[in-house]
């Protein structure tokens, strides 16, 4: 019997992983990918392996899956990540009432942490506001976002997957009865157009999903949310200073190469494919991210970028809806055979939405074939233009 | 800050797939000179052109994805502000890196160097205590903060394979063969005493003798590697090698 054919439409964090996942589990693989490799939304993240302190909280799904994936990463792709952890620092009165729900938080999703005096956060980090109050150490890492996103592309390639790049999907192969059989395709690089078959399409466009569900007469419930990050040229800290309060603007600074990066904001768009940069959101980083590295406006400005969170569900303000991802069988929310959408989730949990949207693709053809991405050490991102 | 926005004509460099004729296009935008320069070519194809093809990630110079040359010099499209190479009503020209293939438009396969890099083992992520300090510059610091438990912080290096470097060298352009800046810059974080076979590989007719220190590489460069004096320093550390082995 010959390999099921699965296409993957998108090369972010999410649709690499799935290459990965379903080239592990037999499947010949076709992603299809309007750019270069992580040039949505996932090249422009902060850059943060979250320890799941951020959610702990508000969003104890989301942490739970943050500190096992996290884990994951640091084994099976250690070369892209400067694994020096993370701090969550109070730095005024008022943050202190965070203290009490922040550590139960931490213990019910099992995230290590250590509560340490402000002495000892600023012998270790001595850029830290000297008003720091108390900090605790967390186990946040950084990484490298392409490279991140190549290391399973490589690996993925490496296995027989094949990537299309600069190659639009603008259109949807359908049967008579508006089944998926396959993608219409744009190569923009050479300019050809032609038509990619398979048993299995895999929406994994992020922000974009709706225009892909749209083309196939489908839709799928996801608000594009977008936020602001600045980098600055000096690495100020060693590890991801995070302040200690309910998620809000700003209130991350983290190490990146010789960098600080300062995140981030949260709004909604309708068009996302190009956002411009808001003045006074980058204002905000600057005064918040102060209030963590009080040096930070000193180093000159590097980059700032905007990028999209891909949130599930239609409405409401971005923060407050559930981080974590679903993978949708369309033929169970349009009955449309041959989709399966997948959406949500964060760079550190791209793993784990792949086993899932995985499972649900063997699941429909009647494979069965077990997730082994947890076990399987990535091969280097450099490897990716290797053969 | 002012809001007020410029009006600026990019003209860049068009070509679909690497055999055919190459072109110039011009796209007029209106775009608020403290943007980048990338910001302007993801505007063109969101709205002017859906067919131009560029390279990009990060958007904040930690990928190496988006080299270009604007207007004639190699820059990192993302942390070049339109101010700076341009004026209100002036023109920016944006071609794709030399010495590398062409893939499309401002599109280059950074192939050839991702491969070098992978031949030399190349660290993907280095010690705090390897990367100089700002400003004080190859060699590494005489001190650097431990984390608590003592052990080195660990992080990402200086460079991001981002080509520039290899764009800009006169060598390069003659020598596809020749290792380049970036390459021989990886070696030299290495240490020739402790790998023998890069010693090997920058003493060899493609390595370190081949360069015609014209410097334009480091001139380039957006991260602080200095490859123009980590292969000078090569070239001591060689030359210092056969005077002792002669004694
Ligand atoms: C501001 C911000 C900061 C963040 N910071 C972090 C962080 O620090 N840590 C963390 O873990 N997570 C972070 N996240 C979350 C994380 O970045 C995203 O969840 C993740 O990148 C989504 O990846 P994706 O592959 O689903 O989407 P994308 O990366 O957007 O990938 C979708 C891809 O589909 C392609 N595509 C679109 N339409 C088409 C088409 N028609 N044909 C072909 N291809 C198409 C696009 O080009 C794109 O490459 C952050 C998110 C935001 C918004
Ligand atoms: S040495 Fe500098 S210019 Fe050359 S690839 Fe590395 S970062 Fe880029």
């Amino acid at each position: 019997m010959s390999k099921p054919h699965a296409i993957v439409i998108g090369a972010g964090f999410t649709g690499v992983a799935i290459a990965h996942d379903l080239a592990l589990r037999g499947f010949e693989v076709t992603v299809v990918e309007r750019g270069p490799i992580a040039n949505g939304t996932s090249g422009r993240t902060h850059g943060l392996l979250h320890s799941g302190g951020r959610y702990a909280v508000k969003d104890q799904e989301s942490a739970i899956e943050c500190i096992e994936e996290n884990t994951i990463l640091r084994k099976i792709v250690p070369d892209v990540i400067e694994p020096n952890g993370g701090m969550f620092v109070a730095v005024e009165e008022s943050d202190l009432e965070y203290r009490e729900e922040f550590i139960a938080g931490c213990e019910a999703c099992h995230i290590p942490i250590e509560e340490i005096t402000p002495q000892e956060a600023l012998r270790l980090e001595p850029h830290l506001n000297p008003k720091v109050i108390t900090a605790f150490l967390v186990p946040d890492g950084t990484f490298d976002p392409l490279r991140l996103a190549l290391a399973f592309a490589a690996t993925a390639k490496s296995n027989g997957a094949v990537f299309h790049l600069f190659t639009d999907v603008v259109g949807m192969v359908l049967d008579g009865n508006g089944n998926v059989l396959g993608v219409k395709v744009w190569d923009r690089a050479n300019d050809e157009r032609y038509e990619i078959r398979g048993d299995i399409v895999v929406n994994a466009t992020g922000a974009w999903v709706g225009q892909i569900t749209k083309m196939a007469h489908g839709h799928v419930p996801i608000t594009p949310t977008p936020g602001v990050m600045v980098a600055y040229g000096h690495r100020f800290v060693q590890r991801a200073i995070n302040r200690l309060v309910r998620p809000s603007d700003g209130d991350i600074v983290l190490p990146q190469r010789r960098m600080a990066v300062v995140g981030t904001t949260s709004f909604s768009v309708d068009d996302v494919d190009y956002i411009p940069i808001i003045r006074d959101q980058v204002q905000m980083m600057l005064e918040r991210g102060t209030k963590l590295i009080p040096e930070l406006g000193t180093a000159k400005v590097r980059g700032i970028y905007m990028a999209t969170r891909p949130l599930i569900g239609s409405s409401g303000p971005g923060r407050s809806i559930s981080r974590t991802f679903k993978a949708y069988d369309h033929k169970d929310l349009d009955n449309i055979d041959g989709l399966v959408t997948i959406t949500g989730g964060k760079a550190t949990t791209c793993r784990a939405m792949a086993e899932k949207t995985v499972d649900i693709v063997c699941e429909k053809l009647g494979i069965s074939a077990p997730c082994t991405t947890k076990e399987v050490p990535l091969i280097s991102y450099r490897r990716f233009y290797v053969d | 800050m002012s809001d007020e926005k410029w009006t600026v004509t990019f003209i860049i460099h068009r070509q679909k797939g690497p055999d055919s004729q190459p072109h110039f296009d011009e796209f007029t935008i209106e775009i608020h000179p403290e943007e980048f320069v990338l910001d302007g070519v993801e505007y063109i194809w969101a709205y002017k052109d859906r067919s131009l093809v560029f390279r990009h990630a990060c958007h904040h110079t930690t990928c190496g994805a988006c080299g270009m040359r604007v207007n004639g010099v190699e820059k990192l499209a993302c942390m070049t502000k339109i101010a700076d190479v341009t004026q209100d009503g002036g023109k920016i020209k944006l071609e794709p890196l030399r010495n590398f293939p062409i893939v499309g438009d401002l599109v280059v396969d950074l192939g050839p160097l991702y491969r070098k890099m992978h031949e030399v083992h190349a660290p993907e992520v280095i010690p705090l205590c390897a990367s100089p300090w700002e400003g004080e510059g190859i060699k590494p610091p005489q001190e650097t903060p431990k984390r608590e438990d003592g052990e080195e912080y660990i992080r990402l290096p200086d460079c991001i394979e981002c080509g520039l470097c290899v764009s800009a060298c006169p060598t390069a352009a003659s020598d596809a063969e020749y290792l380049g800046p970036a390459v021989l810059a990886a070696i030299h974080i290495q240490g020739i005493d402790e790998n023998p076979d890069l010693l090997a590989l920058a003493d060899s007719r493609e390595g370190v003798w081949r360069c015609h220190s014209a410097y334009e590489c480091s001139a380039v460069c957006p991260s602080n590697v200095d490859p123009a004096w980590r292969i000078m320093d090569l070239r001591k550390q060689i030359i210092a090698r056969r005077l002792k082995f002669k004694k």
